[in-house]
């Protein structure tokens, strides 16, 4: 089997493959809507994330991380850079991808369970099994009761449970997730932590998380990328050498600690404050 | 939302405890003095309409009193003839309100989704808008003559436009939101169109039913005035050339009764398909 040489230049191997599962270079941002100023959103970000790697995104408020976010989804064009997910360039919305959005966005009209079902909906997939898969997500994130109850019968915390259910429900390989748990008190957020880690564990997803939560990053990720202030740069990418499988007890630990504080100098410094 | 657990199964929450809506009830007129005020307002005017006519002079066939309306009113509801002129203008309203309704949402679904076409076709829509469409109600007889083909057009052209331009406003309407998020999980721009931007449009689309409903009784009472052998449009001539003024007004209240009714089926369809929107938001004029 021949194999084309990337538009770089280098022959990849598939080690090389592995490793920059998502492969963002040189990425630019600039929003140019046509009524006000151009936004400098991003700018010259470069990271990889490898196949079943779960990677965080903290940043002062404003400095592209939604933008990010919807650049690997698809979503939003990029300005300059190369965007590869499994070796692709990403020029649209992928079926291997799963979003889970800041809002919750569920369609008013339909059921909690029929909201859960919109990918399966889409994507045309077998309806009675994931329609299962569909009751049991629910049932992990506490709405097991809700399945047939509408979206304003539900709490903010709730729906963007639901919302995170929806992102899950077509089992795509790559998940990101936009502050997912903004909206949830601290049980439940703590609680939907460590289901977010089993799920990713099970069943070997790549994560991509945004967060403003430096704790919560420290806890769920292998790494981290701490941003600055827009145009969003890369400040630093920290390795969490912490072992899996965790449970919330480590965050007690030094190490963890250690961890925490290095990110949060970035915030204090940079007199962004959470 | 305060109480989640509590809160009812929205499509079938008709029995509700006895005690929670009287409460309810006692802090509406508290917040909303218009539910006294209204029917108050209504006792107050035939009142004194009642009484008043007579002491001021005004003749009876200028403007009969409540009570002789009633009593003519009440005349009509016993001969066969009022019931099938009633049965005639229903017919061609509801005809022309329903070509008008399936018309509209078919062109404005087509116009909404081609931005040019849009672009193309709305300065003319808003330039016929502007036109008074019973105007051409003598053309519509010329054209159609005085069967009830020329009433049906009329009430279909006068109710065609309100509902175009509500299915346009209402397509457009949809979260950019929402849209992304279709997007996000690979949705076609079909399945965008059925799955959000249908859904979203339909409190504007029943906005404009609700405009156009009415209007088509309008353009049928219209097209029976410039030239009809039946229909409630030609009772309230005959009354008029006959110098019945009760039996003139009993028609005009027949004719209300009938806007009302066709009004309250509208809202009543719109509470039940869009079960979802609390009936604050939509709806472009
Ligand atoms: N569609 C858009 N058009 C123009 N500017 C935009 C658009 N979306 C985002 N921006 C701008 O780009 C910058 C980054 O926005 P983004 O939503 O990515 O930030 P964020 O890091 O997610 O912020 P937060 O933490 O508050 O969610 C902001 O200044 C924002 O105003
Ligand atoms: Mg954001």
């Amino acid at each position: 089997m021949t194999r084309s040489a990337a538009s770089s230049g280098n022959v990849r191997t598939p080690e090389d493959a592995h490793d920059r599962w998502i492969d963002v270079r040189g990425l630019q941002k600039i929003y140019r809507p046509r009524k006000s100023e151009p936004t400098h959103a991003l700018a010259d970000v470069d990271f990889t994330v490898r196949k079943g790697e779960f990677v965080a995104v903290v940043g002062p408020s404003g400095c592209g991380k939604t933008t990010l976010l919807k650049i690997l989804a698809g979503l939003v064009q990029r300005s300059e850079g190369t965007v590869r997910i499994s070796g692709v360039d990403v020029d649209g919305p992928k079926r291997e991808v799963g979003m889970v959005f800041q809002a919750p966005t569920l369609l008013p009209w339909r059921t909690i369970l029929e909201n859960v079902l919109v990918p399966v909906e889409v994507q045309k997939l077998d309806r009675t099994a994931h329609r299962k898969r569909a009751v049991e997500l629910l049932d992990m994130v506490g709405l097991g009761g809700f399945a047939d109850k509408y979206p304003n019968e539900l709490s903010g915390g709730m729906q963007q449970r639901a919302g995170i259910c929806r992102a899950l429900v077509h089992d795509p390989a790559v998940l990101l997730l936009d502050e997912p748990f903004g909206a949830l008190d601290a049980m439940t957020r703590e609680y939907m932590n460590v289901e977010l880690l089993r799920i990713w564990r099970e069943s070997r997803k790549t994560a991509v998380l945004v967060t403003h939560s430096i704790p919560e990053a420290v806890f769920l990720s292998d790494r981290v990328i701490v941003m600055t202030p827009r145009p969003g740069r890369i400040a630093e990418i920290i390795d969490i050498d912490l072992d899996r499988p965790r449970d919330l007890s480590i965050m007690a630990s030094d190490a963890a600690g250690v961890y925490v504080e290095r990110i949060r100098r970035y915030f204090n410094n940079s007199g962004v404050i959470n | 939302m305060a109480s989640l657990n509590t809160a009812p199964s929205k499509p079938d929450a008709a029995p509700a405890a006895t005690a929670a809506p009287r409460r309810r009830r006692r802090l509406d007129l508290h917040e909303r003095p218009e539910l006294i005020l209204v029917p108050a307002v209504f006792v107050v005017v035939v009142l004194a309409w009642q009484f008043l006519t007579v002491p001021l002079g005004i003749k009876e066939y200028v403007l009969p009193r409540p009570t002789q309306i009633l009593d003519a009113f009440v005349a009509q509801l016993g001969s066969p003839a009022f019931w099938s002129n009633v049965r005639v203008t229903v017919t061609e309203a509801l005809t022309g309100f329903v070509i008008a309704a399936v018309g509209a949402i078919l062109v404005g679904t087509f116009v909404a989704q081609v931005r040019v076409v849009e672009r193309t076709v709305m300065p003319y829509v808003v330039a016929i808008q502007t036109i008074p469409k019973v105007a051409i109600a003598p053309l519509m007889v010329v054209w159609f003559g005085f069967g009830a083909e020329s009433k049906i057009i009329m009430a279909a052209v006068i109710a065609f436009f309100p509902v175009l331009v509500n299915v346009i406003a209402g397509l457009k309407s949809a979260d950019a939101d929402k849209v992304e998020m279709l997007t996000s999980f690979g949705a076609s721009k079909f399945q965008i169109f059925r799955m959000v931007r249908l859904p979203s449009a339909l409190p504007f689309i029943f906005a404009g039913l609700d405009i156009g409903v009415v209007f088509s009784i309008l353009g049928a009472i219209v097209g029976e005035f410039i030239g009809a052998k039946e229909g409630l449009g030609y009772q309230l001539l005959q009354a008029n050339y006959n110098f019945d003024i009760p039996g003139l007004f009993a028609v005009l209240l027949a004719l209300s009764v009938l806007g009302i009714v066709a009004h309250l089926i509208v809202r009543y369809a719109n509470r039940r398909i869009v079960f979802w929107n609390s009936g604050d938001r939509g709806g472009a004029h």
